[in-house]
């Protein structure tokens, strides 16, 4: 007698409902701070439904089959949802293979008589469960890099600040390492502050560049040319005596460019170009009188 | 066919570049402005691209063009208001206008224009002196 499976499972779904959450509901990885067991059950009663209608006897041994793809899409929401709430790998994990020993249970119950039979309808169910693990870890890291990515930008962005020093004259520090996708944001957000604040003179912190090769080393020209290009000037200043050795050891010609060792005197410098003096208050002092 | 405006003020020629230079527009520009700048025997040229967002080599090269036949009629040239992503374009095309004076604003062109003529004009007469 051929046993169909799926049609038993689809029967049972109470059951197997039933049964995956109280599995759920005693793992030790059961996160109530993250999720309510109503949200859960949901979720699961959900994921549950979706399998047993796509699930039929013709698909049950090809788990790549195209008849899955509504399964596939419920469990990669449920997935990165998930990733995104901060729930571990494992709890992840465990959620999707609890459901196997609620499936196998069943079908124990269903198919006792014949242990041949059994053991075969229960490798072909975990081999399902199996194939939807995968698919629950390969969404769950790419939520994951979703988070890393985003967050990468974020740090590019804030690391960048431009910050207005005086009238017309705008200054950026750079901290970390400059790379090209870094260089880019750099130099747009600091053209743009250019045009905001309409300054003649940027100046390009890199004291907080660790190291400086000649890839930098080529960004930073860039950076310099496209402010010129827009009408200002630019200056590059922070310049530690390490990274005045590596620049002069790797041949890089930076003549061009006007460097200075602090910010301070590449403030000075930009004071002169734009004719400005800093000076201290004259006070008339007892001794200045007498004189 | 279209043409730019080219407009005199004073010892300057100004052109202000509004729409998105094709390739043939480029070149009526390029040839219409060396005509002026001998024509008026203007001392500056002063062109606006803060309209432009679109650059290409081609737009570069005539720009580089324009100011080095200006400079060879005896006039300075000088680009102003160049948005942050046509200085990136030009900058990552490897054409990073040397030779091409640049200025933030129409203002401080103009400033640097006049700047640059009374030098050229002091020399002069430091010439003429020294001739004497």
């Amino acid at each position: 007698m051929k046993l169909d499976t799926a049609k038993i499972l689809q029967k049972r779904k109470k059951q197997i409902l039933e049964l995956w959450m109280k599995n759920q509901l005693v793992d030790f990885s059961l996160r109530e701070d993250l999720m309510s067991n109503e949200e859960l059950s949901v979720q699961s009663e959900e994921l549950v439904n979706v399998l047993l209608q796509t699930l039929s006897n013709d698909n049950l041994e090809d788990v790549q089959s195209a008849s899955f793809e509504p399964l596939y899409e419920v469990l990669e929401t449920i997935s990165r949802s998930r990733a995104k709430m901060g729930y571990s790998p494992r709890e992840t994990g465990t959620f999707v293979f609890s459901l196997k020993d609620a499936l196998l249970n069943v079908l124990q119950q269903e198919i006792k008589n014949d242990p041949v039979q059994l053991l075969d309808e229960s490798m072909k169910v975990s081999k399902l469960i199996d194939s939807l693990g995968i698919v629950t870890f390969e969404t769950f890291i790419k939520g994951r890099e979703e988070v890393i990515l985003r967050q990468t930008d974020e740090i590019a962005e804030i690391s960048t600040p431009v910050i207005r020093v005086w009238d017309g004259i705008v200054a950026m520090p750079i901290i970390g390492t400059l790379d090209s996708a870094r260089t880019q944001v750099v130099m747009e957000n600091l053209l743009q502050e250019i045009v905001a604040t309409s300054s003649s003179i940027a100046i390009l912190d890199i004291s907080g560049v660790p190291a400086v090769d000649s890839l930098v080393a080529q960004h930073l020209l860039k950076t310099v040319s496209a402010t010129r290009l827009m009408g200002a000037e630019c200056i590059i200043s922070g310049i530690r005596p390490e990274i005045a050795q590596t620049v002069v050891h790797l041949g890089i010609d930076l003549s061009g460019i006007v460097t200075k060792a602090t910010l301070a005197s590449a403030l000075r410098h930009a004071f002169s170009l734009l004719q400005l003096e800093v000076r201290r208050p004259i006070v008339k002092t007892k001794a200045g009188i007498d004189g | 066919m279209d043409k730019i405006p080219i407009l005199k003020i004073g010892h300057f020629l100004m052109v202000a570049i509004q729409v998105d230079l094709y390739d043939r527009l480029a070149l009526g520009l390029e040839s219409d402005l060396v005509q002026a700048v001998s024509k008026t025997g203007a001392k500056g040229v002063l062109i606006d691209i803060s309209s432009v967002s679109i650059v290409d080599s081609f737009m570069g090269r005539i720009l580089g063009n324009i100011a080095g036949m200006s400079k060879i009629l005896d006039a300075e040239t000088v680009i102003v208001g160049m948005q942050p992503a046509v200085a990136i374009t030009l900058v990552e095309l490897g054409l990073p206008l040397k030779g091409v004076q640049t200025a933030l604003n129409v203002e401080k062109g103009m400033e640097l224009l006049q700047k640059k003529i009374q030098i050229t004009e002091e020399e002069e007469i430091e010439d003429d002196s020294t001739l004497q």
